[in-house]
């Protein structure tokens, strides 16, 4: 029993590598059977096998929904994030600035900034994406402007004293001290924003717009009740928003690295 | 004491409080300082903690500014002595950016300053071995223990070989056996390079080893309640055998009686400093 405690290292990861995928398939199994022998209404559920068989039949569709989704949150990560950025280093060097922004900040941050998906559909006409890449833009904006002010402002006493002590230009300040302790707050920003941003692009397609996005494709499914390929689109949007937060969470890790 | 002792003089202080403003209230952290360091001389700070050393040594260091009095360093007010780079510092805590290898850190007011890039990793090299962090040149300072990371510091603050080192307890976080090491280092550098040195410390051993006067400060408000002149060898000729002969225990034990004349406990108060 109590052999279990400690494990070898590589032991470990492989076990908390199985471990969820075990979960997984004990799930997706217990559903196929739910559906197929427990007689769940095919309707209100579909089964796992319908819904792969969907996935493999409008692969092509399933792809391209993907990446008309996928480039608007990605439009809308890297436009919010350059945005939020500059907009920070505004705030962080003058204070009037700071005062400017931080109620608007404030406002942006308590509003569903997808609400806004209906006006900016009509603001810029019902065949263009941009109203989505915007209202995912909006979105990460927030979060990342929030995390880069606060992680301007880390800097230490000692650091700040040593700048100092060498009498440093303040491009020097900057670059030596500043930006390099909140380079971590900032991807931090990014790595909440990745998930926004997705979540953002994609119910913003449910207000209109150009159908052949994710969001849209779901509520047409949905709507003639192919309902196995709203799932499908479902788990697609699943694997976009899950590869949107991995790869800036390793941009995260990479950059938190040292500065403990 | 004179205002003006020459411009020869490393550190000159005059009349200087030093009031902190806090929310609670006001702290009076100095009070009433006079002294001069000559140029060449190692002055050790000692006294209880909380009796405003390392704010004596942040007024050196121009990172604050007394409430009154004044602060020269090199017959300039402290300010231009900064700019002008006069001195070298190692901070109670190392202060290292995390983000730089150990030879980064070291090479980091160099480069600020723009020294050419052969002599800079020359110099580094050469303050690398130093220090005896020849393996560990290119670590991380989260991959150091604190006496490694101190010793990074102490390599630092000499970069740019100042005629002024102001170090605050550099050695605190050291083992006895690299603390002595590290002292006899000092002592040569010192002798190599003409430095004079403010040195805050907690050891009266250190202090006296070190030393050609010891301040001993009083509990706040930080005053300096007694300068001990250290009859030793000239500090450029001691060496390891100084710590077991009867002159170095005689000086601890006239550091040992200054600090105490200033607890509670002793009979005479208000001793006369100067
Ligand atoms: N920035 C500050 N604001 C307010 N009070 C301060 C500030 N810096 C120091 N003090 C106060 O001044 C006094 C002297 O502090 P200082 O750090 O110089 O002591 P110290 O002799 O170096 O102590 P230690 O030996 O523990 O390092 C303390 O009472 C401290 O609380
Ligand atoms: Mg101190």
């Amino acid at each position: 029993m109590g052999r279990a405690v400690t494990m070898n290292p590589r032991t470990e990861v492989a076990a908390r590598t199985i471990a969820p995928i075990v979960v997984g398939l004990v799930v997706l199994g217990g559903w196929q059977l739910a559906v197929t022998v427990g007689g769940v209404d095919d309707y209100l559920l579909p089964a796992p096998a319908s819904i792969i068989d969907q996935l493999v039949e409008f692969a092509p569709s399933m792809l391209s929904a993907g990446l008309i989704t996928g480039t608007n949150a990605l439009i809308g990560l890297l436009v919010g994030a350059v945005l939020g950025i500059v907009v920070a280093l505004f705030a962080a060097s003058a204070r009037l600035v700071d005062w400017m922004a931080a109620p608007v900040v404030a406002a942006l941050a308590v509003i569903p900034i997808v609400a806004l998906a209906p006006v900016l559909n009509t603001m810029f006409g019902a065949d263009s994406q941009f109203g989505r890449q915007a209202i995912a833009a909006l979105a990460v904006f927030v979060p990342v402007f929030i995390n880069t002010l606060r992680g301007l402002r880390q800097a230490l006493p000692v650091h700040r004293d040593l700048m100092a002590v060498y009498a440093a230009k303040p491009g020097q300040v900057m670059r030596t001290v500043t930006l390099p302790t909140a380079t971590p707050f900032v991807f931090t920003g990014i790595r909440i924003g990745s998930s926004l941003a997705v979540i953002s692009a994609l119910v913003a397609e449910y207000f209109g717009g150009p159908r052949g996005g994710l969001g849209g494709l779901i509520s047409t499914s949905a709507a003639s009740s192919a309902y196995p390929r709203a799932w499908a689109y479902v788990i697609i949007s699943i694997v976009l928003g899950l590869a949107f937060y991995l790869v800036t969470l390793g941009a995260e890790r990479l950059a938190v690295r040292r500065r403990s | 004491m004179t205002q003006m002792t020459g411009g020869t003089d490393a550190v000159s202080i005059a009349g200087v409080d030093k009031v902190f403003e806090t929310r609670s209230g006001q702290v009076q952290a100095l009070s009433g300082i006079d002294l001069t360091v000559a140029a060449g001389e190692f002055v050790s700070l000692i006294g209880p903690s909380g009796c405003g050393k390392s704010t004596l040594m942040r007024l050196i260091a121009d990172l604050d500014q007394p409430s009154t009095g004044t602060v020269s360093v090199f017959g300039k007010p402290a300010k231009d002595a900064r700019i002008a780079q006069d001195y070298g510092i190692a901070f109670q805590q190392a202060g290292l950016l995390p983000w730089r290898t150990v030879e980064e850190n070291i090479e980091l007011p160099l480069s600020l300053h723009g020294a050419p890039k052969a002599e800079r990793a020359a110099r580094v090299a050469e303050l690398v071995s130093l220090v005896g962090l020849g393996d560990f040149a290119d670590r991380y300072p989260d991959q150091l223990s604190g006496g490694m990371q101190q010793r990074v510091a102490i390599a630092r603050a000499l970069a740019e070989k100042p005629r002024l080192l102001l170090m605050d307890e550099p050695f605190g976080a050291l083992d006895e056996m690299t603390r002595e090491r590290m002292q006899s280092e000092l002592v040569r550098i010192c002798a190599e390079t003409g430095a004079a040195v403010v040195f805050v410390t907690h050891s009266i051993p250190e202090a006296v080893f070190l030393s050609d006067r010891v301040v001993v400060m009083s509990p706040r408000p930080g005053r300096i309640q007694e300068i001990v002149t250290m009859r030793l060898a000239a500090t450029a000729d001691r060496e390891e055998g100084l710590r077991e002969q009867h002159e170095f225990f005689d000086m601890i034990t006239a550091v040992r009686e200054a600090l105490h004349q200033g607890s509670p406990v002793a009979a005479v108060r208000g001793v006369e400093t100067r």
